[in-house]
Parts: structure tokens; sequence; C-alpha cells
């Protein structure tokens, strides 16, 4: 058999061209580069992507319908497992997941599954298929709290299996880190807002501006206090609240959290001031702390608000990196410059507004916990930066107010919710899944959770309500 | 969506608002706010829950126009019109109970946002004092209001137009001169309420201050509301906005605050301009 080697590449707006605006920088596969990628494919059986895959997509088969013309078999073969492709072809980390795995990728260039997926979603959401309503009706309400990707999974596969189900999100526009987080540029808020939109169209009831913990507690969603009663409640409120370092000048004006800024930007619509009331601030040289991908989307965000330099600060090596190898790719294509191996110290204001980063200089030593070589200061090697604006994307944790408004619900050390395989937590009749469990981690990883939590949550209803959670095997079935 | 059911205007460029939300006058307690929207293309803004009623399902806010958002509210926002988004109640409540004598000072806009506190503070049982200041008569409001849940009503004006002459912080420091005041709150511009922490330090009592940052979600995700407060940043929507005065670093928030006056400036004007 001909063997192709090489991917075929995606379009892409120029980076001379796309540091200027918002809009996506890949342009998708067209038919034919689909079909010729989808060839690629070795149609291996077992196929090792597969177990790559956090949701189990038939990659295989897909591909298959995609090589056939079939693309509608295509996509109902990714929607078997996975509920919102068009996100996923765009932002999952392939390249660690079922792309590391593909065969081909041992000599060559691995098929671009991602690209493949991400074709097949564009496919269908160009035919503007209607969404019909569910007719099927199965006894039992649930809710869910938060409107990312876990919520939005578990809500749409209860609401297809039958269920009463209402979803309360705390901001104006549901989504979750997908429209406040994500920019413009890799993941549009269409198309998050279609989905939102799809799933309304299905029956799913979608409370905006619900803060869940202030405006009613999970209790009161089981105990219908004040509100309606559920009969099961699925958390999936993410891991959202900042990290600062605490460093000296940390609250210089100038200095955001990743989360502020982006919110900002793409939540807020910043970049359209003074179309839209919410402002950002950008001056000429901008620092970003982080290794991320959300360093990555706030260095090139600000990029796109007119900053002459963006730089990212790193304090191990590229190869540490935590970001998708596609987002360093852009980045630099774009035109970031990278000061790795750097830490700040402190930060250095004239007149309350930030002008410089202290770094100093960092090596590697033996492997941290994480496994990944600890950096070390080199003790003397300090200089500055200078910088007008600078943004922290050095991580988050989950925000405390469900777990802590919430009777009998357990968490550990990291504000994690304790949650068993299933997403089964302490409390009684209470899900739990996503970043608020595993602390940040990846959008596939959340949609699964969603899933799960949602099999089991009609497993559950479906058997009577009997509790038994892994966490606390000797508590009797009720 | 939430419809505005009754505005009134209360002051010199302050209205208030009486509006649907059943849900939120029942969860409300003194002292926590609320973030709205006015559009699709507005901007966040907190503004505090001045009164709640369960039986009647409504909520009082009262807005002073500041900038855009609050200029644009009390121009163009009346009774039977909806604002696209409310959410709320944010942040912690105040802490009610019977501590034996209690100051509530109110300056500005402040006036309005002392009012729920003093009240249920008198309903807990203390005896309550209350100060309201304003730069001058017409910019006075709320004080008959205020007057109904306190013992003792001291008003104060910069211009001596009505009451007595001088700052809320200069009355303040008579009372204290007079008697043993166990715990006091202030809410109004920065400066007065560092004026009045800087007085309470000195008498050695206990004042509680309700910080105004910048804030965009009100819910701890942006860490844009932050402040200084015992040396550590805070996130005053939901480590506050009540914090005690000594521990605040009001410098910090005097700064902080400045981040947007060039882009609030150009808001406005254009805003002003396009009416
Ligand atoms: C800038 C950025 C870039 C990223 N890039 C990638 C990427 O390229 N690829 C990838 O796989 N992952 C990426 N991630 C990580 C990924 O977005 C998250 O792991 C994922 O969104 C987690 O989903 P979730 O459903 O658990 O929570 P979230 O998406 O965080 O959603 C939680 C929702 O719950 C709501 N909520 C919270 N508390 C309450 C409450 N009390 N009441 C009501 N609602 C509440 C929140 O407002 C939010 O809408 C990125 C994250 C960020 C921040
Ligand atoms: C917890 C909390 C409760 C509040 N309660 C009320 C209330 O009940 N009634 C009320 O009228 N205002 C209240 N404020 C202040 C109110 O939020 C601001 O006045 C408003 O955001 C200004 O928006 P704008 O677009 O009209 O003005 P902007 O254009 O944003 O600002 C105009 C002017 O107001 C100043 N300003 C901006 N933001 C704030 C702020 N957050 N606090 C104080 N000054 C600010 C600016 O420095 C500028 O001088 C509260 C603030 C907080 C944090
Ligand atoms: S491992 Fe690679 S070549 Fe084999 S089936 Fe999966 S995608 Fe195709
Ligand atoms: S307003 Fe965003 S954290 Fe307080």
């Amino acid at each position: 058999m001909d063997i192709k080697e090489d991917q075929i590449p995606m379009r892409e707006q120029d980076p001379g061209e796309r540091r200027k605006n918002f809009k996506e920088v890949p342009l998708g596969y067209s038919k034919e580069e689909a079909i010729e990628e989808a060839n690629r494919c070795l149609q291996c059986d077992p196929a090792p992507c597969i177990t790559g895959c956090p949701v189990e997509i038939n990659i295989p088969e897909f591909i298959r319908h995609i090589r056939e013309e079939d693309f509608q078999g295509a996509i109902d073969t990714i929607k078997e497992t996975n509920n919102l492709p068009a996100v996923t072809g765009r932002v999952c980390p392939q390249e660690e997941q079922c792309q590391e795995k593909c065969v081909m990728g041992r000599k060559w260039d691995p098929i671009a599954i991602g690209r493949l997926e991400r074709f097949a979603a564009e496919w269908e959401r160009d035919q503007g298929a209607e969404t019909p309503k569910v007719e099927k009706s199965t006894e039992g309400k649930v809710a869910i709290v938060g409107s990312g990707p876990s919520g939005l999974t578990a809500a749409s596969d209860l609401k297809k299996m039958g269920y009463e189900v209402t979803v309360f999100e705390q901001f104006h526009q549901p989504g979750g880190v997908l429209v406040y987080g994500i920019p413009e540029f890799r993941l549009p808020n269409d198309i998050v807002d279609g989905e939102v939109e799809t799933l309304e169209t299905m029956g799913v009831e979608v409370e905006r501006n619900t803060v869940v913990g202030r405006l009613f507690t999970v209790d009161d969603l089981l105990e219908g206090n004040k509100v309606d009663e559920y009969d099961a409640v699925f958390l999936g409120t993410g891991a959202g609240l900042p990290w600062f370092l605490g460093l000296p000048g940390e609250n210089l004006n100038g200095i955001y959290s990743a989360n502020e800024f982006l919110t900002r930007v793409n939540l807020m619509k910043a970049f359209k001031f003074p179309e839209y009331d919410t402002p950002v601030k950008v001056g000429k040289r901008v620092a970003t702390i982080g290794g991320g991908n959300v360093a990555m989307d706030s260095a090139r965000t600000a990029l796109r608000l007119g900053a002459e330099k963006s730089m990212i600060i790193y304090r191990r090596s590229e190869e540490q990196m935590p970001a998708r190898d596609e987002e360093i790719e852009h980045a630099k294509q774009e035109g970031i410059e990278f000061h790795l191996l750097r830490n700040p110290k402190r930060f250095i204001g004239d007149d309350g507004q930030v002008k410089k980063v202290e770094v100093v200089k960092m090596e590697l030593g033996e492997p941290d916990s994480s496994g990944r070589p600890r950096p070390i200061p080199i003790e003397g090697s300090e200089y500055e930066i200078p910088a007008d604006d600078v943004i922290m994307a050095i991580g988050t944790s989950p925000h405390p107010l469900v777990p802590r408004t919430t009777s009998g619900l357990e968490t550990n050390d990291r504000g994690t919710i304790n949650a068993d395989e299933n997403g089964r937590t302490t409390k009684r009749g209470v899900w739990a899944g996503g970043d608020i469990v595993t602390g940040a981690a990846t959008v596939i990883k959340a949609m699964g959770a969603g899933k799960t939590a949602a099999k089991d949550i009609d497993r559950w209803l479906a058997n009577g309500k009997g509790w038994r959670s892994d966490l606390d095997e000797d508590r009797e079935d009720e | 969506m939430k419809k505005i059911l009754k505005k009134t205007k209360v002051g010199t460029g302050v209205w208030e608002y009486e509006i649907e939300a059943p849900l939120i006058a029942e969860s409300n307690k003194p002292g926590q706010f609320i973030i709205l929207r006015l559009h699709e293309k507005g901007e966040r803004i907190p503004l505090t829950i001045a009164d709640a009623s369960v039986e009647k399902g409504t909520i009082t806010i009262a807005a002073q126009s500041a900038g855009k958002t609050t200029t644009e509210l009390n121009d163009k926002y009346g009774e039977e019109d909806y604002i696209h988004d409310l959410a709320g109640p944010l942040g912690n409540p105040s802490e009610i109970e019977n501590y034996g004598n209690v100051v509530t000072i109110g300056g500005g806009v402040g006036i309005a946002l002392i009012y729920p506190i003093a009240k249920a503070l008198k309903e807990a049982g203390n005896h309550v004092t209350s100060i309201v200041g304003a730069q001058s008569a017409e910019k006075l409001f709320y004080e008959d209001k205020i007057g109904g849940v306190s013992d003792e009503l001291i008003i104060t004006t910069d211009d001596g137009s009505v009451g007595r002459k001088g700052f809320t912080s200069d009355a303040f420091e008579d009372v204290l001169n007079e008697r043993t005041i166990h715990k006091s709150w202030a809410i109004g511009p920065v400066i007065m309420m560092k004026v009045c922490s800087e007085v309470a330090s000195k008498y050695d009592t206990e004042l509680i201050v309700s910080l105004n940052t910048i804030m965009v979600d009100g819910t701890g995700m942006c860490g844009g509301c932050r402040v200084e407060v015992g040396d550590k940043a805070k996130f005053a929507c939901i480590n506050g906005p009540e914090f005690k005065a000594d521990r605040v670093d009001f410098d910090v928030l005097l700064q902080r605050n400045q981040t947007y006056v060039e882009e609030e400036k150009c808001a406005l004007d254009r805003y002003l301009e396009e009416e």
C-alpha cells in the first residue's frame, strides 16, 4: 500500500495578518483535504488511537465514513461518545491523546484526527440540521450546576434519556471556560452559543445569572426549598479561582489574572470597546507569567489588542510547557517572545502603575512531585524586564462557594470535591465532575466526567435511588 | 431579564429602583449586593441591595450617576423596563448582632447602602446612631428613612446648608467622645472611609467598611476586585465587601480604582454625545 507520510496541512490565517484580528487562526479542511487525510489512515484493528481518547470515540470508523464521503455517518459515530466535536476538534491536546497513540505516528506524521473531527462537526453545522425536541419522557428531575463542558454534556445526555433537566449558571452567558476563557481566535463563542441553543431546543432549561450557594443552595435543590425539588444534582462548577504569587507589587495597576484579562476580552467583548462598555487596557509591553494554554491565550490576546511586544515568562524550559504544541507553535509564529527559565520575584511600579518585572534566572534540577524537573533559582542572576502590563496565568483552583454551602459534601486539601469513578460524591443525590473534581484539566475530560455521571444518575433513578458511593463503602444502601 | 416596577428620584443624580426579583429578595441579607448588565453590550456593575421585600418579591437598589452605566440606567431605564441581566445576592452579609451601641455612617450614595444595615442592627436591639453626610442639602436623601430606623440621626453637609457643617468623620469623632461605641459601619467615598478609619483607630473602636472596588464577575473568578487587607490580597466580592477598617490599605484601593479613568471618561463622553 502506498503510504502518505505527511499530514495534509490545514490552511491558516497568515501570522502577520492574524496578530491584528480576533478571527479564527486555523481555517479548517475542505472536503477534498479531509478525504485525502482520511485516506492516510491504516484502519488498524485493534486501533490504539481509541485508547488514547478520553471518551473513546470510534476513530477508525468515523475516519472511514469520511473516506467514503458519508459525512453524516462520520458525525454520528463521533457523537455517540462526544457531544461537542466542534469544540474538541479545536481545543483537544490530540498530540498527547489519540494522535500520540496513532500507529502512523511511530514513523511518520500521525493522522490529523482532531482536524478530521473538526471537519465533520463543521460539515454538520453547515447542513443547519434542525434539532428535534426530545419526545421521550422519564420520571425524574435533575439540576446541573455550572454550564461548562461537563455540565453541558451531562445536561444533554440526561435530556436525551428523557429527564427534566435545568442548568443553573452564574454568568449571563452559558459555556464556562469555553466562552469566558478560550479566545475567539481559537474557539469562536458562536459555536458554544449554538450548542447551548440546541440544548434549549431539546427542552433543557438554562437559568442564567444564578449563583448557586448564594441565591439558593444545593441542599435547597434537593429539598425543594425556595426552588423546585430535584432528584439529583450534578456539580460542574469548574476551577475558576485564580491564583496570584503573593509577590511584592502584585496589586499594582496593570497586573491582571488571566481570568480577568480573558473574561474582559472574551465574555465582555472589551476588544470592541467603546462599542461594548467593558474596557481593557494594554500597553506597549505585556508580560504573561506561565506556560500553559491559558498563558498562550493571554499573550496572543494581548498582541491582538495592540501590544508591540508580548512576552511569556516561564520558570521551566519549553519542553516542560503544559500548553498544547499547536498553541506554542502559533504563539511563536505570531512573534510572542519566550523568556524561559525565568521566574518573577517582584513587580516594580511608578505612581501605582506596573513598569517592570524583576525576574531571576532558573536552572532545572531533579524531578519534583509533578514528574517535571524542579526549577531552581540561580542566586544573584536577577534582572528587570520592562512591562506595562502583567498577566498572571499560573493556575486556578476550584471555587469554594458550592462546597462550603453544601452539607455533607467532602472536599480535599486541594479544594476539589471528592467523587468516585461514577462521579458520586459523599452526599446522597449529588454528583460532581470536570475541573471541580480533577483541578484544572481539559475540556474532553470534563465532558467525559459529565457523560459518566449522567449514566450513573440514570442508573440510580431507574433503580430506586439506593445510595452507595465508593467513597463511603460502609454506608448502607437506603 | 428583571423588570423595574418603580423608579423614584431620591437625590441629585441618585435614583432608586424597585425591581421584581422574588428569589433574591428571599435570600438577601443586609450588606449584600447584585451585579447587573443593562443590555447585550453593557458592563457588569455592582450595586448594593438597599432594601428587599419578601411579600412583594422585590429588591430595591439606588444608583448614583457616576459614569456611563449608571448614567444610562438613570437616564433611560424606567418603570416597566427590563434590565437584561441581574445576579445576586453576592458578597458576605453584614454581621448583625446585638452589640450595644453602634454607629452607622453613610456618605454620598453610601447613605442608601447604610440603610439596610442600620435597620437590621436596630431590629437586633442595638442603640443605633446614624450619621449621614452629603456635600449640600440637595445631595442629601433618605434622611427620613434612616432616621426611622435609628435612635439618633446626625446630618452633616460640607457647606452647612443643612445639619452640621463639616464631614461625617467629625460627627463620628464627637459621638465617640460622648460615649462608648461597640461597633460602627461606614460606607461612602473611599476618602470618607479612610478618614473614619483613622478616627476609629484613635478611639480604639471597631469600624467596618464596605469596599467599592472595580468588579467584573462578582463571584471570585477574576481577582480584579482585589484589595490589600492585613497585608494580604483579598477579593472584595467573596471575602468582603465588608472588612475591618484598620486592616484595609485605602491607598491601594484608591489607586486600583483609577485603572480605567481614561476609558471611563471616553465611554461617558461618547454616550453623552450620542444622546
Ligand atoms: C484560557 C483557557 C484555555 C484553555 N485551553 C484549553 C484547551 O486548549 N484544551 C483543553 O482541553 N482545555 C483547555 N482549558 C481547560 C478547560 O477549559 C477546562 O478544563 C474545562 O472548561 C473544564 O470544564 P468544567 O465543565 O469542569 O468547568 P468550566 O468550564 O470551568 O465551567 C464551570 C461553570 O460553572 C459556573 N459556576 C461556577 N460556580 C457556580 C455557581 N456557584 N453557581 C452557578 N454556576 C457556577 C461557571 O461560571 C462556569 O460557567 C483551558 C482553560 C482556560 C482557562
Ligand atoms: C460592592 C459594591 C457595591 C456598590 N453599591 C453601589 C450602589 O448601591 N449604588 C451606587 O451608585 N454605586 C455603588 N457601587 C459603585 C458602582 O458600582 C459604580 O459607581 C459603578 O460601577 C460605576 O459604573 P459607571 O459605568 O457608571 O461608571 P464608570 O465609568 O465605570 O466610573 C465612573 C466613575 O466612578 C468611579 N468608579 C468606577 N467604578 C467604581 C466603583 N466600583 N466604585 C466607586 N466608584 C467607581 C470611577 O473612578 C469614575 O470616577 C458599588 C460598588 C461595589 C463594589
Ligand atoms: S491508530 Fe492512526 S492509523 Fe490506526 S486507526 Fe487510529 S488513526 Fe488510523
Ligand atoms: S469581581 Fe472578579 S473576583 Fe471579585
